[in-house]
């Protein structure tokens, strides 16, 4: 079955927006857990997680003779990922579904992107 | 040798068959590139050999074989490369599971995945001409004017994310069906219009393109027949093209509908789009879910074709029926098409102020400043209806609209 990356972006600072209250909060956190349940029932949970800020993030380059750190996520931008799901899915149709249903759920917009597969991996090796 | 009746059986048969054949592959390689690279194998087969041996009885099944003969060398060749890849190919399993419902064709399956809404617009519009139209790649650069190699390079990003995200061949679910729907139509309108009134480029009409609109068109209502959105839109496309010979004059400029010489109409597709519009009328008054937006556009085009003259329009059920389209779509541009039909039944300034209220929001959109031109000349505004003009011409990118619009500058009486 294909896997997708569901990542959720959101502000690059959520503590810097006053948006949500502690009740909204609460009810976004139960939104997306009652989310996490109805994959996890219908076989389509992998994996999710919420990460810290991005600003807690730190980018290595390591191609070179020494790793270079920077602190900071690899691209500045306004809308940071801030956490992930990885699903399975039948197909493209049914990756969206889901993931339309976690975006709601926990108020962020959602890419969706396929992993490889054997085959794509095979298909990229003899090109 | 080429036989003339040969070539004429090929073309007429590519336009009748090319859509079948490679919807048929697709559906069992589970392939894109694999379908779309073998039929047209097949098709220069065709070209080569049946002028000889004649034009087999059964085209399409002819095809079908030898296309589907070529995929599997392709895989045969592509398997000494990478035998997990080539196991992978014959082995997906595309039909699984099968929605509930009438029997589907697998050109219907095509089409909603070359019009999937996680393809960019202009990517959609270019699978669709390629895969159910059979276009060449050249062809579809000429159409939209850009380089052979980028719409190449296009498409073959298309066939890609769709493999890579597994973007399905089949169908959607009943609960999406509708919107996806609206989406394939969406893009087959785009087709059209971008054929009928060529946003750049030095032909002010693109026949191919509204042909083959005309051609997807007809199709849908083949495979989605109970559909009035479809119905709609098939007859909006075929009473617009039928007033196509009389849309641009013998020296390149657009005459609008008012001044059409309405003797060079094509009567049978306008006649075949009234059909189409009563069907509907009659099947809504029968309880069908009421009008979209195709259907009215269609309905609308209707009442226009049907008066002998422009003076004889019946511009109170123009209205009316821009009245639902507002209702429906309350978009801008609704407003200012309805707009012009206020203007002949309550007079240029009312039209006017109501376009003025548009003038913000739509300030970069060309037939705002050239409806505002033609109700301020109306109203004997020449300078402001200059101005109007002005920026009309400089926003539009069709020759013969250009010169339409120059025209009614250049008489106005400074």
């Amino acid at each position: 079955m294909p896997r997708y990356l569901l990542s959720v972006f959101g502000p690059s600072d959520p503590a810097s927006s006053d948006s949500s209250s502690r009740e909204e909060m609460l009810q976004e956190w139960a939104d997306t857990g009652a989310f996490n349940d109805k994959l996890q029932r219908d076989g389509h949970f992998v994996f999710a997680d919420g990460l810290e800020p991005a600003i807690t993030a730190t980018t290595v380059d390591g191609r070179g003779d020494r790793p270079v750190f920077t602190d900071g996520p690899y691209l500045e931008t306004k809308e940071q990922l801030g956490g992930f799901w990885v699903i399975e899915a039948a197909d493209l149709d049914e990756a969206l579904a889901l993931a339309a249903e976690g975006s709601k759920a926990c108020r962020g917009t959602v890419e969706v992107r396929p992993f490889h597969t054997p085959e794509s991996i095979e298909a990229l090796l003899n090109r | 040798m080429s036989d003339p009746a040969v070539e004429a059986a090929i073309a007429r048969v590519h336009h009748e068959e090319w859509a079948r054949v490679v919807a048929a592959l697709t559906r069992r390689f589970g392939d894109l590139d694999v379908a779309e690279e073998a039929a047209a194998e097949a098709f220069a087969v065709a070209v080569e050999r049946w002028p000889g041996d004649g034009i087999p009885p059964n085209p399409g099944g002819w095809l079908t074989t030898t296309a589907a003969r070529r995929a599997i060398d392709r895989i045969r060749r592509e398997s000494q490369r990478g035998a997990k890849h080539q196991a992978a190919l014959m082995l997906r399993d595309t039909s699984v599971p099968e929605p509930t419902g009438p029997v589907e064709d697998d050109r219907l399956r095509l089409l909603f995945t070359c019009c999937h809404p996680a393809l960019a617009m202009e990517a959609r519009v270019a699978l669709t001409l390629r895969l159910l139209g059979g276009l060449t790649v050249a062809e579809i650069a000429r159409a939209f004017l850009v380089q052979e190699t980028t719409m190449a390079q296009r498409i073959t990003r298309a066939k890609a994310k769709i493999r890579a995200a597994h973007i399905p061949f089949r169908v959607p679910s009943e609960r999406d069906v509708r919107e996806r729907l609206a989406g394939v139509l969406a893009v087959v309108y785009l087709i059209f219009n971008e054929g009928y009134l060529a946003s750049e480029g030095d032909d002010p009409l693109r026949v191919d393109l509204t042909e083959e609109a005309v051609r997807l068109g007809r199709l849908l209502r083949e495979l989605v027949p109970e559909d009035g959105e479809v119905i709609g839109l098939l007859a909006l496309m075929l009473i617009t093209d039928g007033r196509r010979a009389a849309r641009v004059s013998r020296t390149g400029e657009l005459v609008t509908l008012e001044e059409q010489d309405r003797g060079a109409w094509d009567r049978a597709l306008i006649a075949e789009g009234h059909d189409l519009v009563r069907q509907r009328v009659r099947a809504v008054a029968d309880g069908a879910d009421p009008p979209g937006r195709y259907q009215l556009l269609a309905a609308i085009n209707a009442v226009h074709t049907v008066a002998p003259t422009a003076r004889d329009t019946d511009w109170s059920q123009v209205l009316t029926l821009y009245d639902r389209l507002v209702a429906l779509d309350p978009s801008p541009i609704v407003r200012l098409n309805r707009a012009v039909a206020v203007a002949e039944l309550d007079g240029p300034s009312v039209a006017l102020a109501e376009v003025d209220r548009l003038a913000e929001i739509l300030d970069g959109y060309h037939p705002l400043h050239a409806t505002r031109a033609d109700l301020l000349r109306r109203l004997g505004r020449s300078a402001d209806a200059r101005a109007a003009y002005d920026r009309a011409i400089a926003l539009s990118g069709n020759p013969a609209e250009r010169a339409y619009l120059t025209r009614w500058r250049d008489q106005l009486t400074s």
